[in-house]
């Protein structure tokens, strides 16, 4: 059974039909900078569409997901619109949305509080205080969000990044772990077990529940992740009490 | 109103359920809310408030609750045995619990997910904008000895009606729609994945739920190279084994896993309701015919207050029923109470 619903058509964006959920407008197959940075623009035009049969919207790394109404609209009449929508620019090379963020989240490299720095930078190819000084010094965007409330996917690093997934599972790293592979990184959100590596460890918090602003993070934000001494951060730690972790932010004009 | 329902003591997944919340996919977090969306509805008509109103949630097993003040209740889901003060009480049904006594609700005799209900609502504080638990997102906690839950208030006075509620607490057939991924999988799977008797496994939550089956592993042309994209409660994803999961109503927002369909959301409840060991099948339909069958069901649970009988057979005790307002306010039985519908 194919979905005669809507034509498959060849290469990107393309439209699928997710359910009666809402559809999906794809970039790319594969993860590709170019087309995450289409997905979070093209969410911006549709967000400023206020359409009123969507009810939101939301980004995975290269597509753009318009959750809405399919039984009281039809799907093919949403689709124009979004097809209408994409004709207007090269998403592509779409500017990124005004209004975004940028973070700086101190971070402890290394240590006893994130062992496998020394691993990763050789797997990278580098002695640790090279990777330590790129990882401080790359600012990252957020890709996408999710596995865990407010946990960002954030990239893309240099190349030399993109190192595997190790074959076994670490049991569990804490929240606010700082991971890497595949030319990602990944703050946390709560501890949990994973095949990447903990290379870092800040006392940011993705999602903070009892809080006036619970994720406060974005698709499209921007992070870097300066590195700190074990002092500075055990200060930190000791005085923070939102979650915040000390990172300053301000907003991308 | 002022009071207060005890829990005096509750099974291990008692929760505050709504219609959970939107608007929050974009970072991370999925709509929650009830397993059983049909159950909010029906405890909705039989109290006459609207079905976005908390009510409590409880898997498998309920637990005693005793109300500070006089309340109405109502017992919708999987039927489980319920007494007050010692007396039996009629499932899908409304009843008066009067302040001090204690409500006692059992073991599910059929289904997964029983519901009750207070007059006005459950009047937690929100959180993100819903008073629903959602577990797997670390937001709320499950109930236990010695919470006491706040109540909304109560606008209502009527009690000792009853709903009329087909049987979606044994699995069954269960319609899908074709999605993102259907012809990842070639023709001959899609048909035998249909063909295939299904019975739920004994490991299923609010996130997801296991169907096994004795037949090969079900496979997609490129099993494992999918990138990972959004995912939604009803879709049937494929893991690795072949084993298909119908992901429920706290799934994550992204997976990376194919996925042959989505169940129709009406037939969701019928999943979720399903006991472990009952047996399920799929049936694909046309998007038409899926978007007709969605909307038939809208109809009718918004129509529900017209099929509510009195409890008691006693003509003179509630002669013309339907002819009274149920509640007081401009609610009627024969209008729809919820055409301003729900979030």
């Amino acid at each position: 059974m194919s979905q005669h619903d809507l034509p498959a058509g060849h290469g990107f964006p393309r439209i699928r039909r997710v359910g009666l959920a809402g559809l999906l407008v794809q970039f790319s197959d594969v993860m590709e900078d170019a087309a995450n940075c289409a997905a979070i623009a093209f969410r911006a035009a549709v967000d400023a569409q206020n359409w009123p049969e969507v009810h939101e919207t939301s980004t995975s790394l290269v597509s753009t997901f318009v959750s809405a109404d399919l039984v009281a609209t039809a799907p093919e009449a949403l689709r124009e619109k979004l097809h209408a929508l994409l004709a207007t620019q090269d998403w592509h090379t779409a500017a990124l949305p005004a209004g975004r963020t940028l973070w700086e989240i101190p971070t402890l490299y290394g240590t006893d509080a994130a062992p496998q720095l020394e691993e990763a930078a050789q797997a990278a190819g580098l002695t640790p205080a090279q990777a330590i000084a790129e990882l401080s010094e790359a600012r990252v965007r957020v890709l996408t969000i999710g596995f865990a409330p407010g946990q960002p996917y954030t990239g893309q690093l240099p190349a030399h990044w993109d190192i595997p997934r190790q074959q076994a599972l670490t049991k569990s790293v804490p929240a606010g772990a700082l991971i890497v592979a595949i030319r990602q990184l990944i703050v946390f959100t709560n501890a949990s077990p994973t095949g990447w590596r903990h290379v870092g460890q800040t006392a940011f918090r993705p999602f903070r529940p009892d809080t006036a602003v619970p994720i406060p993070l974005t698709p499209g934000d921007e992070i870097s992740f300066p590195a700190v001494s074990a002092a500075e951060y055990a200060r930190i730690l000791a005085s923070d009490t939102t979650g915040a972790g000390g990172a300053q932010s301000r907003v991308l004009t | 109103m002022s009071g207060t329902l005890e829990v005096l003591s509750c099974g291990p997944s008692v929760t505050v359920q709504d219609m959970g919340r939107r608007g929050y996919l974009a970072q991370g977090l999925t709509q929650g809310g009830a397993a059983d969306r049909l159950a909010l509805h029906e405890g909705a008509a039989l109290l006459g408030h609207p079905p976005t109103h908390a009510a409590l949630e409880m898997v498998g097993t309920g637990g005693r609750f005793r109300a500070t003040v006089a309340l109405r209740i109502a017992l919708t889901g999987a039927p489980m045995t319920a007494t007050l003060d010692d007396t039996p009480l009629a499932w899908n049904a409304s009843h008066t619990l009067p302040a001090g006594a204690v409500l006692k609700i059992g073991g599910a005799r059929s289904g997964t997910y029983g519901y009750l209900h207070v007059g006005g609502g459950i009047a937690t504080p929100c959180i993100l904008g819903a008073r629903s638990a959602h577990l797997s997102a670390g937001l709320g906690c499950a109930l236990a000895a010695g919470d006491a839950l706040p109540l909304g208030t109560d606008s209502g006075s009527i009690t000792g009606l009853r709903l009329p509620v087909d049987d979606r607490f044994s699995g069954g057939t269960i319609r899908i729609t074709p999605s993102v991924q259907t012809d990842q999988f070639d023709t001959a799977t899609q048909e035998r994945f249909c063909a295939t008797p299904f019975h739920r496994d004994a490991r299923a939550n609010r996130m997801g739920v296991r169907m096994n089956h004795d037949t090969a592993p079900f496979m997609a042309a490129d099993q494992l190279g999918i990138l990972s994209d959004v995912i939604v409660a009803g879709d049937i994803q494929i893991a690795g084994d072949g084993v298909p999961f119908v992901l429920m109503c706290e799934c994550q927002t992204t997976g990376g896993y194919p996925r042959i369909g989505t169940v129709l959301p009406c037939d969701l409840d019928r999943v979720a309701q399903a006991p472990a060991g009952a047996p399920l099948r799929f049936a694909f339909v046309t998007l038409a015919q899926a978007r007709s069958i969605e909307a038939r069901a809208i109809a009718e649970r918004s129509a529900l207050a017209r099929t509510l009988t009195p409890l008691l057979r006693d003509p003179h005790s509630i002669r013309d029923l339907l002819s009274y307002q149920l509640v007081s306010g401009a609610i009627s039985a024969t209008a729809d109470p919820f055409s301003t519908g729900e979030p």
